[in-house]
């Protein structure tokens, strides 16, 4: 019995010495599903266990903040950096528009067995497209996922579109890039309900350019879950 | 006024587990044991305290196309899990019951453990309301736990359903949550009558004139996150 019981424990501890995950070779796409939003520059960040860039029911961090309200990655991606996280800056360059694809490759350390995503969901008040931790798979193959449309609960829904709305703590939605966009609407609401990430709830719209409550157009703007695929090829 | 909702929605037996059916001949005599951690993740839809249920295969507590139960339509309408897990508790092929104690508000999580007899399927059925909603209520249905190993954790992120027993009319008389105060549980079936995934809430603000719900109300999938951790 005994050296049974010794032979399990070795053979367990071999496991585990194997188990940290090796450097990967990755392919990664990423493709905008939604009718009519733009996805600002994309942050992809492979990372250790116990990061995240943020964390459904859990207050945004500042970073996360300035990415859902204007686009802007670079704090974030500063923030993985020190954790010595491997990141795909801006794969798109620039805007991913609505159908758009964008595809790179990555190498991931061992041990950036985690794999994190973000971007802005333009035009939206602080709406973004995420993925928070996923576990990398470890067998070579091509693996399928899709992403929803997540609410920082940084700032109210009030789909006005405004000039420097995109600086955190300025109201507003930073700009249209979609062109179907109007103005001189009164606002869809003043508050937040949940200061915590969750998931959005959707856009209100409504359908007078130049009026109504919301600056945004109810017939092209919604969307509903999910609004991107993530393919990743395990090499 | 939140309190008095409260009482409406039915405040659950106090975290009582409630151990059903007996280990049977060839049933491991050994516990399983689940920590289960929801997390509301809509914008301002409160779940009613969620009821658990532990059971083996052959037990849902709800299936796509078929009929609610009397005790999920009084969940899925007024917010009170324990004429369910009463159901459920009739049923030899479930092995434990357990109600939270309260709402899990949006943003917040809630964190409870059920345990039961040990047998060769393990499955967990979870239900809670969304209670700014006629009889809008999301969960699992008989989610296998068989193959998740001791100390493992597995997170599933779930859609809301509708009960199919009352129309969504979003009423103020008929939305029991605290945007509305209305009533829960009325035994009359007015809608379709067999239980599918929600169409969400139109609400006031995109134009349903009587509508007590405002755009805050509005939700898209999925509407909550369900962690769940087998500690033994």
């Amino acid at each position: 019995m005994q050296p049974l019981i010794r032979t399990l424990i070795a053979a367990g501890t071999l496991t585990l010495a194997a188990s940290p995950v090796m450097a990967q070779d990755l392919d990664i796409t990423i493709t905008n599903l939604t009718h009519d939003t733009y996805f600002t520059p994309l942050l992809i960040s492979a990372h250790s266990g116990g990061h995240h860039l943020f964390q459904p029911g859990t207050a945004a961090s500042s970073h996360l903040q300035a990415m859902a309200e204007g686009g802007d990655i670079s704090g974030l991606a500063a923030d993985m950096t020190a954790v010595s996280a491997d990141n795909q800056e801006n794969p798109a360059g620039g805007l991913l528009a609505p159908g758009g694809s964008t595809s790179f490759a990555m190498v991931t350390a061992s041990g950036n067995d985690h794999l994190s995503i973000t971007a802005m969901l333009l035009p939206t008040n602080d709406g973004f497209v995420g993925l928070d931790a996923l576990s990398i798979p470890t067998s070579a193959g091509t693996y399928h996922y899709t992403l929803n449309g997540y609410d920082a609960g940084t700032e109210a829904n009030n789909e006005l579109i405004v000039s420097g709305g995109g600086t955190p703590g300025i109201l507003g939605i930073p700009a249209d890039p979609t062109g179907h966009g109007g103005t001189g609407g009164t606002g869809v609401t003043s508050t937040e309900a949940n200061t915590t990430v969750h998931i959005h709830r959707g856009v209100l719209g409504d359908t007078n350019a130049s009026g109504g409550v919301s600056d945004l157009d109810s017939r092209t703007h919604r969307w509903l879950n999910p609004v991107a695929e993530l393919v990743i090829t395990v090499n | 006024m939140k309190r008095k909702n409260l009482m409406r929605w039915g405040v659950p037996l106090l975290g009582v587990t409630m151990l059903a059916g007996c280990p049977q001949n060839g049933d491991n005599p050994a516990m399983v044991s689940y920590e289960v951690t929801v997390t509301n993740l809509t914008e301002a839809q409160p779940l009613s305290p969620p009821g658990l249920v532990l059971h083996r295969d052959g037990y849902t507590p709800w299936q796509i196309g078929s009929s609610a139960s009397d005790g999920l339509e009084k969940l899925a309408e007024g917010g009170d899990p324990t004429p369910l897990l009463t159901e459920a508790k009739f049923n030899p092929r479930v092995r434990a019951t357990r109600a939270d104690t309260a709402p899990i508000l949006p943003g917040t999580s809630s964190s409870i453990i059920i345990e039961g007899n040990r047998h060769p399927t393990v499955e967990l059925s979870l239900a809670t309301m969304l209670v700014n909603t006629n009889d809008g209520f999301t969960g699992l249905a008989a989610q296998s736990l068989t193959n998740l190993g001791l100390h493992e954790s597995v997170t599933y992120e779930v859609p809301a359903y509708d009960a199919g027993t009352e129309a969504n009319s979003e009423s103020a008389a008929t939305v029991p949550g605290p945007a509305a105060g209305g009533e829960g549980f009325n035994s009359v079936r007015d809608d379709r009558n067999s239980v599918g995934g929600h169409p969400g809430v139109v609400s006031a603000g995109d134009g349903l004139g009587d509508s007590a719900l405002d755009v805050s109300h509005r939700f898209d999938n999925p509407v909550a996150r369900i962690r769940i951790t087998r500690l033994e």
